[in-house]
């Protein structure tokens, strides 16, 4: 299966690595796309900064996506993460997921966005229009139930 | 020993990792925060709720009751809010 995990700065397009997955193949029928933006929460964001944990980070995405594969029968699975600071509006995070029948590629999308969320080792803090630094984010116990269904 | 420390445990601690030579007495996670915890204020502070803040021991995520012996980076951090 063609895996692809980055953790990268700079934005990506979701068509072309949606074309990187399919292209030169004919036995993949579906594919879901998962993008997570940054919103700015009622005009008071300027920005979200994510702090990663290098290494790990591509590590617990690696052990998410082995599990995703072991479960569903999937052709292809891509996983990119940004860090850095990330305006409203632009990308944070995209999962795709290929495979030959559409219900395998939504419910292993779900899967990975919700272990993504609770496992991989990310963390997002506020930067609000006034200029300053504000909260982290707190995490959210209904992201915890999501990813505990899946168990 | 190194640890690593991230988002706001790494700004209450003040440090984002340090190379630490543990005491005897250390066998688990949970035994190294107590221990941490008498340091300072700042690590008191870090680890003032202990449930909340998550471990991680050579990249992979563990319980406050796992083995520290062996391990070369333990890493501190809260619940995490990436996606």
């Amino acid at each position: 299966m063609t895996s692809t995990i980055r953790i990268q700065a700079e934005g990506f397009e979701i068509a072309a690595e949606a074309a990187a997955l399919t292209t030169g193949r004919a036995d993949i029928g579906a594919v879901i796309a998962f993008t997570g933006l940054c919103r700015d929460e009622g005009g008071r964001l300027s920005a979200l900064e994510l702090e990663h944990y290098p290494g790990m980070a591509e590590a617990e995405l690696a052990r998410i996506a082995a599990q995703a594969e072991e479960r569903w029968p999937l052709m292809g699975l891509t996983i990119i993460h940004r860090f850095g600071k990330i305006a409203p509006g632009e990308e944070i995070v995209l999962v795709l997921t290929a495979s030959a029948h559409r219900r395998a590629a939504f419910e292993a999308a779900e899967f990975l966005m919700d272990y993504l969320k609770t496992h991989a080792p990310f963390w997002k803090r506020e930067h609000l229009k006034d200029g300053t630094v504000g909260a982290w984010v707190e995490a959210k116990s209904g992201d915890d139930l999501a990813a505990e269904r899946w168990a | 020993m190194k640890l690593v420390y991230f988002a706001w445990v790494r700004e209450r601690v003040g440090r984002t990792d340090e190379d630490l030579d543990l005491p005897d007495g250390i066998a688990t996670v949970a035994d190294l925060v107590r221990w941490l915890k008498g340091r300072g204020e700042e690590y008191a502070y870090a680890f003032e709720n202990e449930a909340i803040v998550r471990a991680a021991i050579d990249h992979v995520h563990v319980k406050p009751d796992a083995p520290v012996l062996g391990a070369r980076e333990i890493a501190f951090f809260p619940p995490m809010t990436g996606g």
